[in-house]
């Protein structure tokens, strides 16, 4: 699991997700800007990684409509040619992958008529077709709206949601017909 | 006379004093200079020097020795080897068709097929010394035709030994042996085979000298840190060269260019340019003083036609087998003006050619005289022929012709960076340039380092960078970079000032050791300064906050900020350090500049900071959020 905020001490929502999912068995918690700092990524380490895992989440705050800089940074430079895509680049065919995000809007606000004018899967196009370049099965994403107003206790359906999905995955009881076919994960009963 | 050697010195320096300014204002060059220099203090004008110049020839023809050692330094073996076909090719036919033109001339005006011969090859020879150091003075060595020139003086150089061993056999047969007391005469004695072995043996022998000798003895006197000593070595090792060569009827000038090819890749070639290239340029300037006090003029009085006739008739011969010799080796026609407007002199090895002819009864001093005058006087034209090439007859070809291009710059050992100081700090410059692949001429004063990091393969020489002869010969006048990383702040400014004064385009990167040094560098126009343990200093500080449970990014953040601070008030201060502006004002604002610093530091507590830094501000938003607003948060 890639995990990217730049400036996690002021997290309230994304670190209980990550906290509550770190300790599970199978699970590789990469805190990004803390192995990163100066975005000096370490490519063959990063690809190293993505072989030893089946599922690469990315899980970060919703900037901007998209991922912090930091993980723009990874895709650039770890999905290289001639091993995530193109020629010989199989590397990561197969594996599945989705994106854990935290939006401060709610769920209302991300509709044709809504505040944002578009879906979240809309938005997360670019994801969706990286994957797909790179023979991924790109997910629907979890999202938790709606983060701003959240605090304290009322964070932990969506930290025991996460958890419940991140372990059905890995015990493979996830319908991935349906999780690739969703607005987002959280419709999919596990 | 008792003060004849200080008098003779003050008369020649004040000649070269006056003159030699003088026409390099004038645009004639320095050799030009000399040569004037020497008619006004000869025999014939002023007569302040007389007979004894041809002894001071004798002595000044050591600068011709030492040129020639400098030339050599100057070329690696394999560029040397690139050359072959114009030294062999174009230098033997200049050699061997322009002899062989004169003689027939000589012949047809009446003379002896013998003395045609001899005034032949003596005519054939040019001047190295003269169009060495015009072509130096004037940065056309590197040109293609001064490349052709060059080698066929190299050529000539070797074209003296079977000349001399020719001469003998002119003579006239039952006075041969009369000339075995003059030293370049010694092959005669011996049967050929001996003397050819000889030769080679020398050639050698100074081959490997120079691998096995020098080096270490250099590096011994490099340890001992005293200049002079390193000064006499270097001479000592022309000195010794050219006795040897002379010993086995050699050219010494061919010797010494021999000895300075073998060191020419060696890391004290540098410093050896440095050191000997005075004694040259001092030298070289007498022997052109000699050769303008030489000219005889009540002899071209007396026989104004035959001299005229003798000098134009010589050096137009030449000047046309040059160009068509030029037009055979496919030069372009800039080049093969050069080639011949710069050949077409006679050299002053036509000096002792023609006093050995007369030791070997070739001819006597009425066919003698003529020879010297015409020479002399065509060595004197040869500056004006420099002027009338540059000013004339380059710009006209160069238009003309269709091939023209740029100068053919030969291939040349410069790197884009040079480094002085090679030690903590300059090694981490080099290393990291060298890793992508970028070359570094290296300067530095501790001998053993040099030794060390010659070994792993840099390009390292010995010598004080502040010395200007040094920073031009390790090529600062053409590298895009000047990295100052010696430890020592008063040398590093010394640098700095030598460089801004000789090499004012060139950029200087410069390592200080505190804010005062750094104010200095910054004050000389140095574009990049660094405090030599900032960095890592800096790097510690970060590794500390995040030992303090600063997450990695926010560290690096939070580091970036406060060293921007501190640069910036930095250079405020170094702007008014550099205006001179009053040390009380100075003192005041960098109280300030502390205290705001402390402010600074104040406000950094974690919280502070966390909450201060706007960039992914959430709180404001919070804040802000009015309630039927839905945006996603963004980052200001």
């Amino acid at each position: 699991m890639l995990f990217a905020h730049p400036v996690l001490e002021r997290s309230r929502v994304n670190r209980k997700l990550m906290e509550g999912v770190r300790e599970l068995e199978g699970v590789t918690v990469h805190d990004l800007y803390e192995v990163y700092p100066t975005f000096g990524i370490d490519v063959a380490r990063e690809q190293a990684l993505c072989v030893e895992h089946d599922v690469l989440v990315f899980q970060h705050p919703f900037y901007w409509y998209s991922a912090p800089a930091l993980i723009k940074e990874w895709l650039d430079l770890v999905l290289e040619h001639g091993w995530a895509y193109g020629k010989g680049g199989d590397a990561l065919r197969g594996k599945l992958m989705f994106n854990a995000v935290t939006t401060g809007g709610g769920d209302d606000a991300y509709h044709r008529g809504g505040y944002n004018r578009f879906t979240m899967r809309e938005l997360l196009a670019p994801f969706d077709q990286t994957a797909y370049l790179c023979g991924l099965r790109y997910l629907a994403p979890f999202v938790v709206h709606g983060a701003l107003r959240l605090a304290g206790e009322a964070t932990a359906p969506a930290v025991a949601a996460y958890r419940g999905l991140i372990e059905a995955i890995r015990e493979e009881r996830l319908d991935l017909d349906r999780a690739q076919a969703a607005a987002s994960l959280a419709e999919v009963e596990t | 006379m008792s003060d004849g050697i200080l008098f003779q010195a003050f008369v020649y320096l004040c000649a070269a004093v006056v003159c030699v300014p003088i026409a390099k204002k004038a645009g004639l060059g320095a050799v030009l200079g000399y040569l004037v220099a020497g008619v006004l203090i000869g025999p014939h004008v002023i007569g302040l020097v007389g007979t004894e110049g041809h002894d001071v020839m004798h002595f000044a023809e050591f600068g011709v020795v030492m040129m020639l050692f400098l030339v050599g330094l100057e070329l690696q073996p394999q560029l040397l080897w690139k050359l072959r076909r114009p030294i062999v090719g174009l230098g033997g036919a200049q050699v061997v068709v322009t002899s062989a033109l004169l003689t027939g001339a000589g012949m047809a005006l009446g003379f002896d097929w013998r003395v045609a011969l001899a005034a032949g090859m003596i005519l054939s020879m040019s001047s190295t010394a003269i169009v060495l150091s015009t072509l130096a003075e004037r940065s056309l060595l590197k040109t293609g035709g001064g490349q052709a020139s060059f080698s066929v003086l190299l050529f000539q150089d070797i074209a003296v030994i079977p000349i001399l061993a020719v001469f003998p056999l002119l003579g006239v047969a039952e006075v041969v042996g009369g000339g075995s007391e003059h030293a370049a005469a010694a092959g005669d004695e011996r049967p050929a085979w001996m003397t050819a072995l000889l030769v080679l043996g020398a050639v050698a022998g100074v081959v490997a000298a120079g691998r096995f000798v020098v080096r270490p003895a250099f590096q011994f006197l490099a340890a001992v840190r005293l200049r002079e000593s390193f000064i006499a070595a270097a001479l000592l090792l022309v000195v010794a060269i050219a006795l040897l060569m002379q010993e086995v009827g050699l050219s010494p000038a061919l010797g010494t260019f021999v000895a300075g090819v073998v060191l020419a890749e060696s890391e004290y070639r540098h410093e050896l340019e440095s050191d000997v290239e005075p004694f040259k340029g001092l030298l070289l300037g007498l022997f052109f003083i000699s050769v303008g006090a030489q000219i005889d003029f009540p002899l071209i009085g007396d026989e104004p036609l035959t001299i005229a006739g003798l000098v134009v008739g010589t050096m137009v011969l030449k000047l046309g087998v040059l160009l068509a010799l030029g037009r055979f080796f496919e030069l372009d026609r800039p080049a093969r003006w050069l080639l011949a407007m710069s050949l077409a002199e006679v050299g002053e090895f036509a000096f002792v050619l023609i006093s050995f002819g007369v030791q070997n009864h070739i001819y006597g001093t009425s066919v003698a005289s003529p020879l010297v005058a015409a020479v002399a006087i065509s060595m004197l034209l040869t500056p004006f022929l420099f002027v009338v090439l540059e000013r004339w007859v380059l710009p006209a070809v160069t238009r003309d012709s269709a091939d023209a291009r740029p100068h053919d710059h030969i291939e040349h050992a410069d790197t884009p960076v040079v480094i002085a100081g090679y030690g903590r700090f300059g090694q981490v410059v080099g290393r990291l340039l060298r890793s992508i692949g970028i070359q570094c001429t290296v300067l530095d004063l501790d001998p053993e380092m040099v030794d060390v990091i010659g070994r792993l393969g840099f390009k390292v020489y010995y010598g004080d960078a502040s010395r200007p002869d040094l920073l031009h010969a390790a090529g600062c006048g053409r590298a895009r970079l000047l990295v100052v990383a010696v430890d020592d702040p008063e040398q590093a400014i010394s640098i700095v000032k030598t460089v801004r004064e000789h090499f004012p385009k060139l950029k200087i990167f410069a390592r200080a050791r505190d804010r005062i040094q750094y104010y200095e560098l910054k004050r000389h126009d140095v574009a990049f300064v660094h405090r030599e343990t900032f960095a890592s200093a800096y790097e510690m500080g970060i590794e500390a906050l995040r030992a303090l449970g600063y997450r990695g990014h926010t560290a690096n953040r939070l580091a970036r900020r406060w060293r921007a601070h501190e640069e910036r008030e930095l250079d405020e201060i170094a702007a008014m350090w550099a205006r001179d502006e009053e040390r009380t004002t100075i003192f005041a604002r960098v109280r300030r500049a502390f205290q705001e610093a402390e402010r600074l530091m104040r406000d950094e507590d974690p919280q502070v900071f966390v909450d201060r830094d706007a960039a992914w501000d959430n709180e404001a938003l919070r804040v802000d959020r009015r309630p039927d607003d839905d945006a996603t948060v963004p980052p200001p």
